[in-house]
């Protein structure tokens, strides 16, 4: 198992250098001269251009400027901002909560949608819940994640008036930063109705967020139970007379779900790049927000910082979900 | 008294009859061989015995019952309590009719509490004991090993422990050798026969193998399109077959061959489920069809004791009746 | 009793093999049926399109579609907050959406193939650099690969669909790499081999055929991808700028009148969802009538 570990750690390195070549080189191909490109219509003094381009380290050759970068990456630099001048980290620090709140509920939706959706679609294949299911999965898959948003504004927000439009909670509630999760800071708050509040802002741009997952989810889940149902060993399970039920649970799904989970696992990259869209349109202060607010102000220091920071956590998650299907696979586990 | 009795059994998938109006039976610590072709239907009639036909398969009989319970009209739930427990089944190929995801110890106590019950120490020892049983060398240690950690005959060995786990009266065993090495071959089937004997268990040996049946078992059943062409005792099948088909498949042996000049076989294949021809199913490849088989199908001739599905069943010196 | 005798199937050639998989699958053949529907629309555009994408009709903003109170049968789906027609847009964004989606799969398509050849050809050091790109361009997720090429390079049309054919790429070079290191280890190739044909021409003449099944397959679906982060690049404001009449930036604008006029939100969007949903439906087709695992 630790050798299982420590080849996944190995091949994470390389791909982690190349990330970090890819951010480095992003901002050295912006056409012209970078830092007058930066300032854009700002326009730069001829000191601030000088102290940029040093801070920058324009001046020095190629693989140093990599090397400094990489060091300075390690060590958690990731240079300041142009516009606000704060650390890209702190400012990335301070709105990735946010994110995380909308992802993990948007993961918990899908997961919680999805794989039962799945798994009675396969134990019902067939029927009107299965085709149901395949149609909904499939236009889910389809859907243009900014629009599903606008839509479901539409509807719930601007003709029924169940959900808010937009933001974490209703103004009137001033919550202390304290953990940057909304939901646990309205607990903490002890205000009345500020959960609330923070949870139904919550639910629209969840589910929206959830959607695209939920529905590569339900059909993954379906095709991999298919083909697990009908392998020899459920035959097995069969012939012991043990319950329907416990044929599916324990010996189907046990197998079904371990092409699944890495599915799951990639679906936090989906999530992530969705996250820029779903939180443009609800105007959730999270970092897809953040970034493409950079973008439209040139604020490159902040752009290439934030996408290696959301590629690194890729390629944390996508280790660990490898690990965790070592763990639910013995022949990988076994394996050298 | 009859164990298992089967009577004008069918299964069908939408119009395909796989399995086509069969009736036999199994008395208490007997060993029946069922031979057959690849696609006979074999597998299919058993499976059907334990109630693991699935749709779109249908399975239609006179009479299908256990120790004179009535399998088909009892409800599921109670069915289970007899499928795994009083009827057990191995199949043919060991390496993947174990769950990957569970160590043989779990597979093991989980058949035994599921019809059992007991205590985790208790399932366990029981679990032990049916490793030894099954000839596995240091059964402590496999305990906690994994499916893909075994060899095929292990494998096999296992899928036996899991099948005996609860005392089954009749185990049906759907070709256990086929996917093994020649040399375990021998030993699973002396397991086998061992177990049979010393529990008095009716046996169902499915197989290919006629010499391995003629050796071991009471009674054979021949199948054929899905049909029983032939049914008796063992040593008179072998020694008077009846049927046609009997013959050619005797013929085919080695052994037989020896004093003869060519290995005789019949020309041909089983007729699938688009080429099924009208009479006899076998008389494309009969040496003895006349008009008449091609026209009209043969009744089953005989007592249950001995049938056989022919106009025209053969003699003693293995020539047609006239 | 009664046999009845169920008819074999007749053989057929492999064209009419793959059309009778295709067609006994009803969502694919509705998708290609969308297909041929939104390509006539967006190729005679012009003689389509009641109205020019670019006229403002200054006495009609925000006109709801015809069947609503308010609405004229002369702007079908509304006009947009300057008076535009929405349905004439939508049409000529169609011919956007398509030629960006055409451009971007056919470039992705024969750069993914070329790396791809090369790789599984010449194996060692190109190919282990080959593929380590490939793998560090999976493990972020497109879009946000999109975004940030389109952030350096600034936000036009043209840049968007080199974003997106870029980080297409990928699943192509993985694909034929595939297929090339399988097809390589074949008799027939390696004696080609021996008897001289230059690297070219097997690449292309002994190798290449044996990946197109794949190839299609994946350019399908990659059309749907194309046009769905064309759209969200256009929604972002990287993509498409402004008065161009491209489905995702025409749904820019419209946040602000989610309250207002929903049919200026409803359409553009549904048009996406459709148009990559026929993709995804052919594709799914596709790849079950090309196959052959899944053919008895
Ligand atoms: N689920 C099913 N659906 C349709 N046809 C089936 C199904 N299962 C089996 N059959 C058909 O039933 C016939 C009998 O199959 P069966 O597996 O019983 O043969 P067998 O005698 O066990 O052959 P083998 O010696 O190869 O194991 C075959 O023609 C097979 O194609
Ligand atoms: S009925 Fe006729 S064709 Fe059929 S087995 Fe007997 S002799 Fe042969
Ligand atoms: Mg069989």
């Amino acid at each position: 198992m630790f050798q299982f570990i420590f080849r996944r750690l190995s091949l994470v390195i390389p791909t982690f250098i190349g990330i970090t070549l890819l951010t480095f080189t992003l901002i050295r191909l912006i056409p012209g001269d970078p830092i007058e490109v930066m300032a854009g219509e700002r326009g730069v003094s001829a000191e601030r251009h000088a102290e940029l381009s040093a801070q920058l380290g324009f001046d020095q050759p190629l693989y140093i400027q990599y090397f400094n970068y990489v060091s300075g990456v390690l060590q958690g630099d990731l240079g300041n901002s142009l516009v606000t001048r704060e650390p890209v980290l702190s400012e990335f620090l301070a709105l990735f909560p946010a994110t995380i709140e909308l992802t993990f509920c948007a993961a918990i939706f899908a997961i919680l949608v999805g794989l039962p959706a799945g798994i009675i679609a396969a134990v019902k294949r067939g029927t009107l819940f299965d085709h149901s299911v395949m149609t909904f999965s499939l236009t889910g898959y389809s859907m243009p994640v900014f629009w599903w948003a606008l839509l479901l504004m539409l509807i719930f927000s601007v003709n029924l008036g169940w959900t808010p439009v937009s933001g974490r909670i209703d103004v009137v509630y001033w919550i202390d930063n304290v953990t940057g999760f909304m939901l646990i800071d309205s607990i903490l708050s002890g205000e009345e109705g500020a959960f609330s509040s923070a949870a139904s802002h919550l639910i629209l741009p969840s589910i929206v967020l959830g959607t695209i997952p939920m529905a590569v989810i339900a059909r993954m889940t379906r095709s991999s139970m298919l083909e697990v149902l009908s392998e020899d060993y459920i035959r097995t399970a069969r012939a012991k007379g043990i319950a329907p039920w416990r044929v599916i649970v324990i010996h189907a799904l046990r197998n079904a779900l371990i092409p699944v989970i890495t599915v799951i696992g990639l679906q936090v990259g989906i999530l992530l790049s969705g996250a820029i869209l779903t939180e443009t349109v609800f105007a959730w202060p999270g970092i897809g927000k953040w970034l493409i607010e950079s973008i439209g102000r040139r604020d490159y220091p902040v752009v290439q910082g934030g996408i290696l920071i959301v590629a690194t956590i890729i390629i944390v998650v996508n280790l660990l979900v490898d690990i965790a299907y070592g763990i639910v696979n013995p022949r990988i586990r076994h394996s050298r | 008294m009859s164990l298992l009795t089967l009577e004008n059994l069918s299964v069908t998938f939408g119009k395909f009859r796989a399995v086509d109006n069969i009736s036999y039976s199994v008395k208490e610590g007997e060993v029946l061989g069922i031979v057959g072709e690849s696609g006979s239907g074999k597998s299919v009639s058993s499976l059907s015995v334990m109630g693991l036909i699935d749709y779109p398969g249908e399975v239609s009989a006179d009479n299908l019952s256990f120790a004179d319970q009535d399998l088909l009209s009892m409800p599921e739930k109670q069915r289970r309590k007899i499928t795994g427990s009083d009827i057990a089944m191995i199949f043919q190929d060991p390496m993947t009719s174990l769950n990957p995801c569970f160590t043989v110890g779990y597979q093991i106590i989980e058949a035994l509490k599921t019809h059992d019950g007991g205590n985790k120490k208790v399932l366990r020892a029981r679990a032990l004991e049916l490793l030894n049983l099954v000839g596995i060398p240091a059964p402590e240690s496999r305990m906690n090993a994994y499916p893909h950690q075994l060899s095929g005959g292990m494998s096999q060995r296992v899928m036996i422990a899991i099948a005996i786990a609860c005392n089954p009266k009749l185990l049906i065993a759907d070709e256990p050798t086929t996917a093994l090495d020649v040399t375990i071959q021998a030993q699973i089937i002396d397991l086998l026969i061992d177990l049979q004997k010393q529990k008095q268990m009716g046996l169902v040996l499915i197989t290919h193998d006629l010499a391995l049946v003629a050796e071991v078992a009471h009674r054979v059943v021949v199948m054929y399109a899905g049909q029983i062409v032939e049914s008796g005792p063992a040593n008179e099948v072998f020694s008077t077959p009846r049927h046609p088909y009997t013959q050619a498949l005797l013929a085919s042996l080695p052994e037989s061959a020896s004093g003869k000049a060519r290995l005789e076989a019949l020309p041909g294949v089983v007729p699938g489920q688009y080429d099924r021809p009208q009479g006899c199913l076998l008389s494309p490849r009969c040496p003895y069809a006349t008009d008449h088989c091609r026209h009209v199908a043969p009744d089953s001739q005989g007592s249950l004791e001995r049938q056989v599905k022919c106009h025209t069943p053969l003699d003693a010196q293995g020539r047609p009746a006239a | 009793m009664t046999t009845e005798t169920l008819q074999a199937p007749v053989p057929r050639t492999p064209l009419q093999e793959f059309w009778h998989y295709f067609s006994s699958n009803k969502g694919a053949v509705a998708g290609l049926a969308f297909i041929i529907f939104i390509c006539f629309m967006a190729i005679f555009a012009d003689v389509v399109a009641p109205h020019s994408p670019s006229d403002q009709a200054r006495d009609a903003l925000l006109l709801p579609p015809a069947w609503l109170e308010g609405g004229n049968w002369v702007y079908i789906l509304g006009t947009d907050d300057v008076g535009r027609d929405i349905l004439s847009r939508l049409i000529h964004g169609a011919r956007l959406s398509l030629a960006v989606g055409m451009v971007a799969v056919t470039a992705s398509l024969l750069m993914g193939i070329l790396m791809g050849l090369v790789a599984g050809y010449c194996k060692g050091v190109i190919d282990t650099v080959i593929m380590r790109i490939v793998d560090i361009m999976l493990a972020m997720p497109s879009l946000l690969l999109a975004i940030a090429i389109v952030a350096i390079l600034g936000p036009s049309i043209v840049n968007a669909a080199l974003a997106i054919s870029i980080v297409s790429l990928p699943h192509y070079v993985r694909l034929t790499r595939a297929a090339t290191m399988s097809e390589m280890s074949r008799d027939y190739v390696t004696s080609s081999r021996v008897i001289g044909a230059s690297p070219l021409r097997l690449m292309f003449v002994c190798i290449l055929p044996n990946c197109v099944a794949p190839l299609i397959v994946q350019a399908t679906l990659g059309f749907s991808t194309a046009i769905l982060d064309m759209a969200a690049l256009g929604f972002l404001g990287l993509g498409a700028q402004p008065p161009t009449p491209e489905w995702g930036s025409m749904l820019a604008d419209a946040l602000q009148f989610v309250q207002r006029a929903w049919w200026v939100v409803t359409f553009p969007g549904l048009m996406i969802l459709i148009t990559v949903l026929a993709f995804n439906l052919m594709g799914d087709g596709l790849r079950d009538a090309l196959d052959p695992k899944l053919k008895q």
